[in-house]
């Protein structure tokens, strides 16, 4: 229970908690139902997409660098993208579905977009591990050279993600326009997004305008991971971390602004 | 003790700016309820719905000294794919309240049978209004928001609704709204009015009732389409 002014910090994240906990069960079922594979599709859908797409480059042969298997490589770029595309695209619509669960108190605009983000980003992780583990198992893909850095490469996707999701979410409650513009920029952000190419392959000018968009160092540093110094890696961690910093707070700041101005 | 200091509330419309709630001021104190009274589109429901936190005002304050409830028997957060039962536990879920010990009694209250454990999306407009109301009596609060519009049905509801708030919850505080007088000479000890984005405080409950009748009179409410 809530009780205005007096609750301590540690009530505080009881409540948060609570409030995130009861969300997630609340999206799994409306989502995915129950019937047919339920909650399996979380990591269903993101497979089948990375399985078809990995498909679709292995048959086109795309004779980037003979060096990198065109399998681990589809694997990394396809995830990466899952993970800022979809959690995006999906938040950009989650204040609009739930505006009535927010007659609930406890319940903030806030709440509701990082369920529908951790929900993605969620899926995507777990379908990242099970393909990685199934191709690694049958041999399509080598093990990572540094499972270290694929781990922190994948945070720093995932924080993005995170915070690009609130960002946008927050963003839509304020003008259907946010999201009507997000999906089209989404199409022509995912050919520069470091999915299909690695920044060593672009001619030097090419490259420093990749580099500008956070989620190419993500994709770097975790092809790093995978690959070790076969094709030497282009990031910054500093720059990439900046740009997710700023966006965190931007987002938080306008999904507490967006709170404010709930109106049913 | 809830207390609401200055509260005024306006829109946005395509005609500028509009004021539903005009430095609207009240305090209720445990166990001590209060009816407000107005017309169609006097703004009780958005009052509500600014107590219930659902929404914030533009100006001044709300300050919850109490556990204030969810406007009553509100059913617009369900969804489809969820049953009764997943209903009940998200809200106990929310409030951190265990949900095993409830079921009994939202079974017996809703009358659902099998459907309580069938998704919600194959509920008559009956079925939902019940559920709704046995979910805001499952969690417990010192102070109920009740919108005497949302809570439709037929006697043998209404009668048992009575009984829940009225009769096993008279110890709890409550704040009512509707249009309609009796309602509030029935339940009410306290009355106010809204009229014109003001409240306007009577000594007696039948002050208020007055004062209605007689604006009513001046000015007769606009057939609803």
């Amino acid at each position: 229970m809530q009780i205005a002014g007096a609750a301590s910090l540690r009530q505080c994240l009881d409540i948060q908690r609570r409030v995130l906990h009861a969300l997630m069960m609340r999206e799994v079922i409306t989502r995915f139902g129950r019937e047919n594979l339920g909650v399996l599709w979380l990591i269903g859908e993101p497979v089948i997409f990375t399985l078809g797409v990995a498909t679709l480059w292995s048959l086109a042969n795309l004779r980037h660098s003979s060096m990198i298997p065109i399998v681990a490589f589809a694997v990394t770029g396809y995830s990466s993208v899952l993970m800022w595309r979809n959690a995006s695209n999906h938040a950009g619509a989650a204040v609009a579905q739930n505006k009535s669960l927010l007659f609930h108190r406890s319940v903030r605009v806030i709440d509701v977009l990082i369920t529908r983000a951790a929900l993605e980003i969620g899926g995507a992780s777990a379908s990242f591990i099970l393909l990685s583990s199934l191709f690694i198992f049958i041999g399509w893909m080598p093990m990572p050279a540094d499972p270290l850095k694929v781990l922190f490469g994948w945070g720093m996707l995932a924080w993005f993600g995170m915070a690009l999701a609130i960002f946008i979410g927050a963003g839509s409650s304020f003008s259907e326009v946010v999201v009507r513009l997000w999906h089209p920029i989404t199409y022509l952000l995912f050919p520069l997004s470091g999915a299909a190419f690695m920044v060593d392959w672009l001619p030097e000018r090419l490259q420093g305008i990749v580099m500008v968009l956070p989620m190419v160092h993500g994709v770097e540093i975790l092809r790093e991971g995978f690959f070790g110094g076969i094709v030497p890696a282009h990031y910054d961690v500093g720059y990439m971390a900046v740009c997710c910093l700023v966006l965190s707070l931007a987002g938080l700041s306008l999904a507490s602004e967006a709170s404010r101005r709930v109106q049913f | 003790m809830l207390s609401v200091e200055h509260v005024s509330k306006s829109y946005a419309t395509r005609h500028g700016r509009r004021e539903v709630l005009n430095d609207v001021s009240f305090k209720l104190g445990p166990s001590e309820n209060l009816g407000i009274l107005g017309r169609n589109g006097a703004g009780k429901s958005t009052l509500i719905r600014l107590i219930s936190g659902a929404e914030q005002p533009s100006a001044g304050r709300i300050r919850r000294g109490m556990r204030i409830s969810w406007p009553l028997a509100f059913g617009g957060a369900f969804s489809a794919h969820l049953t009764g039962l997943d209903n009940l536990k998200f809200v106990c879920r929310i409030y951190g309240v265990d949900h095993e010990p409830l079921i009994p009694f939202v079974e017996e209250f809703t009358e659902l049978g099998l459907y309580f454990r069938e998704p919600v999306m194959h509920y008559s407009h009956g079925m939902l209004t019940r559920l709704a109301f046995a979910l805001s009596m499952a969690i417990e609060f010192d102070c109920f928001l009740i919108d005497e519009a949302m809570v439709v049905g037929d006697v043998r509801f209404h009668e048992r609704c009575h009984y829940e708030l009225f009769h096993k919850r008279k110890d709890r505080a409550f704040i009512l709204v509707t249009h309609d007088a009796n309602v509030i000479k029935l339940y009410c000890t306290n009355a106010c009015v809204l009229h014109e984005g003001q409240l306007l405080p009577f000594p007696t409950v039948d002050a208020a009732y007055d004062f209605y009748q007689a604006t009513m009179a001046a000015r007769p409410e606009p057939v609803e389409l």
